[in-house]
This record gives structure tokens, C-alpha cells and sequence, in this order.
């Protein structure tokens, strides 16, 4: 059995995910319980200025592979490379975030190197001979605890948000660049274009989050709700019943069948809270409930309850905001 | 099963899953889910919605895959009263303990035997396990491209065995292509799907399953040694419940709450 601990650092062109710096500090804290050392891997094309700030994190070791086939995450080629670079140096634990791309190559690799991985864990315990992980389950309604014994590799796709983010180190990484296994004409998917969202912080990654549900009433009901968030420095989210209704794209559904988030704050504002939403952001750390009825069922999983129209009480918050934040 | 040359033959693999707005629980470390029906996994609708709309345009057929107990029945049968033509259910007494890889290994054997495939459609997670790995899984087993994460199918070019596709990645829309026979999982935004027609619910009534083993596909072997490398949820907890309810704010003066909720949240530090 080998020993070290890999880190996945996901990109997207060159920017990396915080969920990637999360991930390193994770690795970080593991490698000191296991006495070994933390290596991250930086796969895509001119990756200088990422591998640099990488460096700032990682002491130990940073295997880069820098090469125009790497530009797009395609999870053939990533996954060829990270399983041959496996083979090589036989890690015994490797982490990524659980993003798109990560779920991906974590599954690559648990068919190409045979053994089962966990995705989206929210916590990772080891000893020597010993790593268990506890992931949500039932879109976060129950958690399960998985043990990785006898796996190797043992690999962990982690959910953003749910551990810290990384500090920085002083001593410099030793870098080991290494060539991409597969060549263009070897990959089966072509990347044709991108045309990004219209700006907005993506929901995944959000300190604070303003959601709008079904008493927002419409799509100008949102109003409000973006100049909160907006004061804030906030994402905006919407509960299925806005999405369904048209009042906003589907990219800002929180719940189920939406996205999953964790911000540190989370204002519901017209949202009832059925079981649905409730999945996708019960692990914020604090909720406030912005709704006339207080047997709204987002009532019993708020921290704060303000029983108000929200039309009534979000501009003069965000008003309140607005003040104390220029003192 | 076998289709005839040329047709265009595309298959959904769904899941049973439990309702979404099931209330979960564990008894004697065991999940239960009292009362709440068994659904088509939500994410699923879409993908077989994708698979019929393709089958609309194209022509062909669509046959539905699933994997699980006898009961999982009911889901083809769902799956057929949307429109579906055929259904096949995986099943065996080992299933309940199966991960992600093992579920795709057996799933990919399956798709093997079956002729001219073109397109898998997978929701893009099943809302039990949540995983997702499943479809990449598929794909990998099959050496077929996979595209995961789909919000639009733009283009199916037959004649040439292309697809182009549209992904919904955390920062955008990431347009792509490569060669069928491929596997795609989908999100909620490629379609609305359809309900159940009369028709296709009497038709589902009548259908004959046809019901796989892992001795018919002479896999039993196999398995059970891929079984090593697999995973178990050894421990199922219900989450810690918040003890109290809200700390309500409410009142008529709507500055002294806003007043009030800013200090909390700043004593909170989130903002």
C-alpha cells in the first residue's frame, strides 16, 4: 500500500475552484494524522500563473501536466493521465472536489482502477489502517458513513463548502511536470465553444445566498430580492415553484432537484420550505425565513423567522444594510 | 433482443427511488420511508422524455432498463406509459448491495447484448444514493463517449454517427461533440416531460418485462470477484435535528425587526 495524499485541483481555464483550496486543507490536516505528504495535481493548458498560486498552498509536491490537449477538462484524457501517474506513485489517498468535473473523473477512475469511490463527503476521518467518510445521502435527508478500508486508492470527491479553506505556507513545492498519455486524436469528445452565465456568483460557491419562492409572485417579485443580495455581495436562488412558474432560469434553483448548497447565511424569501428545498440548503449555517405564514414549514428549519410581507421588509433591510455597511 | 439494421435504437436506464418528498428514516439502521410511494427517480423523467422526443423526430424505438426488486416493475411500467417500447429489468438477490461500479459494470454487460444501440440516456443522478456516477461509469465500461450533465441535444447526425451536445457546467454552457453510439446524463432544463397517456397506461398494464439474471449474462463469477474494491454504507443516521424553532421576529414596525435581524447576523459573524 502506498501512502501520500493527491489533491485534484480543479480549474475551470486557469481559475480555480475554491472547493480545490478546501480540498488542500483538508489533505493538509490527513497528511499530518498519516505522517505523509500532500501532492496536487494541475492538469490543463498554460497553467503557470495557477501552478504559482497552487504553490502557495502546497509544500510538498505539484505534479503538473501543461499541454494543449489538457485545455478542457475531457475526462478521458484527465483520467488517463491521473490513473497512469497512480500506477506510478501508488498515493494512497486522492481527493477532489465533487464539481461536475470531479464527480467525473472520480468516476474514471473507479472503473479504470477498480475500486469504489465516495462522492460529496462532508467529513473525512483517518488513523493509520483506518479512513472513514460520513457523505449526505437521500438528497442530505439522512448522512451514511463509509468505511475505505482494504481500497486502494482510496478516493474521496468532497463537497464545497464543507470544509475550510486552505492557509498559505511559506516553504516552496518541488514541481514535477509530467506529459499528457492520451493525443488529440485519441479523445473521443471535441470541445466546441462556452458561453458563460450572465455573471453571477455561482451558487455552489456563495458565502450568502438570497432565495425567492412562490410570494415573490412574479418575475418583477424578484426585484427585491436581487437588490438585497446585491448589498450583500449575495447569489440569488429560487425555490422550484419560481423556476417552474418562468420568473427566473433554472440555473438558480436551489433544492432536490436543483442545486445543493452550504453558504454561511441563507435568506428564504416567499419560500413555504417543502422537504424538497429544504435538501438542497439545510446545511447552511444560518437561515432566515422572510414569510407571512408562520407555519411555513421553512419556519421550523430557520434560525431567524421574520413574519412580514417580504415586499415590506426586504427594501427596508437591505436599506438597514446599506447604512451600517457605509459606517 | 435484436432490431432491425438501421433503426435507430435508443435505451433509458431509470431508477425506483423513493418519493422526494418522503420523509426519510432509519429503523434498527435500516432507511424506511414509511408510507411515501416508490417513484421514478425525478431526474429520470427527463432522460426518458429526451429518449422519446429523439425516437419522435427519428423514428425507432426506445427501450427502458432498470435494475432492482421484482417491485422496480413499476417503473418500466412508467417509463412505457410515457411511451416507451420495451422494458428490461436487471435483477438479482446480490443488487441491494451493489455500488456505483458494480451497478455500471452490470448495466454495461447488459447494454452489450443489445443491438445497434445509438444513444444511453441516465438522468444525471439518481436522488437515493445521489452519486452520479453511474452514466460516466456506463460509458467508461462501453468505451463509449459520455457526456454528462446535458441541457440540450443539438444535434443527432445518423448518417455520419455524430452527436453535438450542449453541457451545463458550474461556470456556463460548454458545447461538445463526438461520435454515437454514446451515453448522456441529463439535467432538468433539456425538456418537460410528458405524463402518461391513457393509451400508454393500458398498453403498460399488458406489457411484458423482459427480466435478466446475472447467470443469463454468465456474470455471477465476475461480480463476485469485482465485488472486492466495492463499497457499503456501513452506518445510516438520521441528521441531528435542530432543538428549537426559529427565533421569531415579528411586529409592525418593520425597522426595529431589520434593526434587529442586522445585529443578530453580525453577532452570528455571516455578514
Amino acid at each position: 500500500m502506498g501512502s501520500g495524499i493527491w489533491v485534484y485541483i480543479d480549474h475551470f481555464r486557469g481559475n480555480a475552484l475554491t472547493a480545490s483550496w478546501e480540498a488542500i486543507s483538508l489533505a493538509k490536516s490527513l497528511a499530518s494524522k498519516l505522517d505523509t505528504s500532500v501532492t496536487s495535481l494541475v492538469f490543463g493548458n498554460q497553467m503557470g500563473e495557477l501552478v504559482e498560486e497552487t504553490s502557495k498552498y502546497v509544500s510538498d509536491t505539484i505534479i503538473v501536466c501543461d499541454d494543449h490537449t489538457m485545455e478542457d477538462f475531457r475526462v478521458e484524457a484527465y483520467g488517463a493521465l491521473a490513473a497512469q501517474l497512480y500506477q506510478e506513485y501508488e498515493p494512497q489517498i486522492i481527493l477532489m472536489p465533487a464539481t461536475s468535473r470531479g464527480r467525473d473523473l472520480s468516476a474514471f477512475l473507479s472503473m479504470k482502477l477498480g475500486v469504489g469511490v465516495v462522492t460529496d463527503c462532508i467529513d473525512v476521518n483517518v488513523e493509520v489502517g483506518y479512513t472513514q467518510v460520513i457523505r449526505p445521502v437521500y438528497a442530505g435527508k439522512l448522512n451514511a458513513k463509509i468505511s475505505l478500508d482494504g481500497l486502494h486508492p482510496q478516493i474521496i470527491s468532497l463537497r464545497p463548502r464543507a470544509f475550510p479553506a486552505a492557509e498559505e505556507c511559506d516553504e516552496a513545492a518541488e514541481i514535477i511536470e509530467v506529459e499528457a498519455v492520451l493525443s488529440e486524436s485519441d479523445i473521443m469528445i471535441k470541445v466546441l465553444d462556452y458561453s458563460t452565465s450572465r455573471g453571477d456568483v455561482s451558487l455552489a460557491d456563495a458565502n450568502i445566498i438570497v432565495s425567492g419562492g412562490r410570494g415573490v409572485g412574479g418575475p418583477d417579485g424578484f426585484d427585491p430580492v436581487r437588490e438585497l443580495a446585491s448589498v450583500l455581495g449575495a447569489s440569488v436562488g429560487a425555490s422550484r415553484a419560481a423556476v417552474d412558474s418562468g420568473w427566473i432560469p433554472y440555473d438558480h434553483q436551489v433544492g432536490q432537484t436543483g442545486k445543493t448548497v452550504s453558504p454561511d447565511l441563507y435568506i428564504a424569501c416567499g419560500i413555504s420550505g417543502a422537504i424538497q428545498h429544504q435538501a438542497g440548503m439545510r446545511t447552511s449555517k444560518i437561515i432566515v425565513a422572510i414569510n407571512k405564514d408562520v407555519e411555513a414549514p421553512i419556519m421550523k428549519l430557520a434560525h431567524y423567522g421574520v413574519v412580514a410581507d417580504l415586499f415590506d421588509f426586504l427594501p427596508i433591510f437591505t436599506a438597514e444594510l446599506k447604512s451600517r455597511f457605509e459606517k | 433482443m435484436s432490431f432491425e439494421e438501421g433503426e435507430l435504437h435508443n435505451l433509458v436506464c431509470i431508477k425506483h427511488t423513493p418519493d422526494s418528498a418522503a420523509k426519510m428514516l432509519v429503523e434498527n439502521g435500516v432507511v424506511s420511508w414509511g408510507d411515501a410511494p416508490m417513484v421514478v427517480n425525478p431526474w429520470d423523467e427527463y432522460a426518458i422524455e429526451e429518449a422519446l422526443s429523439v425516437r419522435d423526430k427519428f423514428g425507432g424505438s426506445v427501450t427502458v432498463l432498470t435494475m432492482g426488486p421484482e417491485s422496480a416493475k413499476e417503473a418500466l411500467k412508467t417509463a412505457i406509459a410515457m411511451g416507451c417500447d420495451h422494458g428490461i429489468l436487471i435483477s438479482d438477490a446480490s443488487i441491494a448491495s451493489y455500488d456505483a461500479r458494480i451497478t455500471s459494470i452490470v448495466i454495461s454487460k447488459v447494454i452489450a447484448t443489445l443491438d445497434n444501440v445509438q444513444i444511453v440516456f441516465f438522468g444525471k443522478q439518481a436522488i437515493d444514493g445521489d452519486t452520479g456516477l453511474v452514466p460516466m461509469s456506463v460509458a467508461y465500461a462501453l468505451g463509449w463517449p459520455g457526456f454528462s450533465y446535458v441541457a440540450e441535444l443539438s444535434e443527432i447526425d445518423i448518417e455520419n454517427q455524430h452527436i453535438s451536445v450542449v453541457r451545463l457546467l458550474e461556470e456556463g454552457r460548454q458545447s461538445c461533440s463526438g461520435k454515437i453510439p454514446a451515453v448522456i446524463s441529463v439535467v432538468k432544463e433539456i425538456n418537460e416531460p410528458r405524463y402518461p397517456s391513457f393509451v400508454g397506461i393500458r398498453k403498460a398494464s399488458k406489457a411484458e418485462m423482459q427480466v435478466i439474471t446475472l447467470d443469463d449474462l454468465g456474470l455471477g463469477d465476475q461480480i463476485s470477484s469485482d465485488y472486492n474494491g466495492s463499497l457499503n454504507w456501513s452506518e445510516i443516521q438520521e441528521l441531528s435535528r435542530k432543538s428549537t424553532d426559529a427565533e421569531l421576529l415579528e411586529g409592525s414596525d418593520m425597522h426595529s425587526i431589520a434593526s434587529e435581524l442586522v445585529e443578530k447576523l453580525i453577532e452570528d459573524k455571516v455578514i
